[in-house]
């Protein structure tokens, strides 16, 4: 494989459970993810796939005493972030690494104006920063955003959902962080503002040369928005590949496939979806062989016994016995 | 708002901000008006009247209704109650001022602290807090006052104590629940350091309900001094004080019923101004309920 591929991030081999009163919760169980500098990726599964804790790993910000980093490494720019002291965690947050939350209408302190939340990023990171340029910073990015800097001192109450999410998104980009982390940025819009917000994220992701960590589970807004995609299934990865290529091939990751099915599509005359059978494993229990199998409807004995490696050619990775000998597809 | 002010807005710093809103609430200026009639009475208290007259006894004229003379009448031993009031104010006011300044920023660490670090800290303080809210207050200042001796500033820290525990509940529940919100962990995101956070983004968003009841406790706090001066402890009966005043009278209200009326409408007065100025700080700290 190529050697010379700028890696901002790579995540290998991450594992984090919760240790919650009555069991121990295996979220994310070896988890691995290459991010080339300025990719969007895409990371798609169910709810509770351990997408967020991801996330909030990679800020370090998993919930004090009961999120557990059991082993795995996240390398960042060459540093490892899992050893990092928090004092050198806190000028990272914000500045390099960035996160939108799901829903901007609790992301934004209902007490101060909107633009002293900008601006608050600003002082956090540029101590150096004179008053006035840090005002016209925050001019520049609410103009970028598409909301008028007039409004700057408006309070987020006295804006719509959309709106505030632009703001949630100027505040994340202000310091022009390398990597922005977005957990399902526009799970509570509606689909309109969505490709608004889905459209101004790629500007300024372009602008900014960002490298993001698109968090989702509608694969529609990674078809619009990521260069690449990680199906991520019980913790783990079970396929990734460039978008193209994992939509347009014929042969998905059984899982990944049911995903695809469960889309309805305008041309085909279906009289109902196909959902995916079962329901999401369950992450009290560690899987001996696939994570998959019990939903899985090509599972055989192997597939409860031995975990599948994960097989790459190319690009693309897909983690499941039934393409071991499969090299080319 | 915003466009009647010089400068855009943006150029205040939240203290100034709250300060505007702070200052277009009505009543809560009203609130300061009272509280500063009352507080320059006190202070000009040599030039109102004279400390001699506090003790001073009119045999002849004692239980005078208020009159030229006595602007606010005699008690039993003839005593100028307006020279007692005056002199009086100055140690209800600056006590029951300083215990609740007291109570309030230790019970404000000790709830911050155990709210937003939870788990051990949390269980700790709030064991030390049960201890303190399993005797009743009276007692414990009582306890505390015995242990210290006597005197007005170790009443004070002994009233102060036996405070603490209610703001150490009402702190520490406001921030457990402000502590998971999202902006929270959104301001995490940002690289905003823990004291930051409890300081800019939990303090504005939970101060409501802290100071509403710290102005409520400030009336209660003025009559707990005097009932301690009534079994003897801190402010004894010579010196007044005006919870003292009532208690020492209020064999005699029933016949001179302005005895009581009178300290009882500063307490009130005092009170009422001080909830106002509550009411104003708590709407002014949160922009949703202007107007």
């Amino acid at each position: 494989m190529e050697k010379e591929k700028d890696y901002l991030l790579q995540i290998s081999d991450l594992t984090v459970q919760y240790n919650t009163d009555d069991a121990v919760v295996h979220s994310v169980n070896n988890f691995n993810l290459n991010l080339v500098r300025g990719e969007a990726r895409g990371l798609v599964g169910e709810t509770g796939a351990g997408k967020t804790t991801t996330a909030l790993s990679i800020l370090r910000l998993l919930p004090a005493k009961v999120g557990e980093i059991v082993k795995g490494s996240i390398n960042y720019n060459g540093e490892d972030l899992l050893t990092l002291p928090e004092a050198e965690m806190l000028p990272l947050r914000g500045k390099k690494i960035s996160m939108i939350f799901q829903d901007p209408m609790t992301s934004l302190n209902p007490t101060h104006t909107v633009g002293a939340q900008i601006h608050e990023v600003l002082d956090l990171h540029f101590p150096e920063m004179s008053r006035a340029e840090k005002d016209k910073r925050v001019d520049e990015m609410m103009t970028l955003v598409g909301i008028p800097p007039e409004r700057k001192d408006s309070y987020p109450h006295e804006f719509s959902g959309g709106m505030k999410q632009r703001i949630v998104i100027a505040m994340a980009l202000v310091a022009e962080p390398e990597l922005l982390l977005a957990d399902e940025p526009t799970t509570a819009l509606d689909v309109t503002i969505q490709a608004q917000i889905l459209e101004l994220m790629k500007q300024l992701k372009e602008k900014f040369n960002t490298s993001v960590l698109l968090i989702t589970h509608d694969l529609g807004v990674v078809a619009q928005f990521c260069d690449s995609v990680s199906v991520v299934y019980a913790g783990q990865v079970v396929e990734f590949g460039p978008v193209e290529e994992v939509f347009k091939r014929k042969e998905n990751h059984p899982y990944t496939a049911g995903l695809f099915n469960c889309i309805p599509d305008l041309n085909d005359q279906q009289p109902r979806l196909h959902p995916i059978p079962g329901r999401m494993a369950n992450p009290r229990v560690l899987h001996e062989g696939c994570c998959f199998a019990d939903r899985c409807e090509y599972a055989c004995d192997r597939c409860r016994k031995e975990k599948p490696a994960m097989h790459v050619s190319g690009e693309h990775g897909i983690m499941c016995h039934r393409y071991e000998d499969k090299e080319v597809f | 708002m915003a466009r009647k002010h010089k400068k855009p807005l943006s150029e205040y710093s939240t203290g100034q901000l709250v300060m505007f809103r702070f200052r277009k609430n009505k009543l809560a200026m009203f609130g300061v008006f009272l509280l500063a009639l009352v507080f320059l009475a006190v202070l000009l208290a040599p030039v109102l009247s004279s400390y001699e007259a506090v003790t001073k006894m009119h045999i002849r004229d004692k239980f005078s209704a208020p009159n030229a003379t006595y602007i606010f009448g005699t008690d039993e031993f003839g005593r100028d109650l307006f020279a007692r009031i005056l002199y009086g104010g100055r140690i209800s006011l600056l006590c029951s001022f300083a215990i609740i300044g007291i109570a309030f920023v230790i019970g404000a660490l000790i709830g911050g602290a155990a709210g937003y670090f939870g788990g051990k800290v949390d269980t700790i303080l709030m064991r030390i807090v049960d201890m303190l809210m399993a005797v009743p207050s009276a007692l414990l200042a009582m306890a505390i006052i015995t242990a210290l001796g006597n005197g007005i500033w170790k009443l004070v820290v002994a009233l102060a104590i036996s405070q603490v525990a209610r703001f150490a509940r009402i702190v520490r529940s406001s921030v457990l629940t402000l502590r998971n919100v999202e902006y929270i962990e959104a301001a995490k995101c940002y690289g905003c350091s823990s004291l930051r956070i409890i300081l800019k983004h939990i303090l504005p968003n939970g101060i409501g309900p802290i100071i509403v009841s710290a102005t409520l406790c400030l009336g209660q706090t003025i009559l707990s001094i005097s009932s301690m001066g009534y079994l003897g402890l801190g402010v004894a009966s010579p010196t007044p004080e005006w919870g003292t005043i009532i208690s020492e009278n209020k064999i005699n209200i029933q016949a001179y019923p302005y005895l009581g009326i009178i300290p009882g409408i500063c307490i009130c007065l005092t009170v009422m101004a001080v909830n106002f100025i509550g009411d104003g700080l708590r709407d002014a700290f949160d922009p949703r309920t202007k107007n």
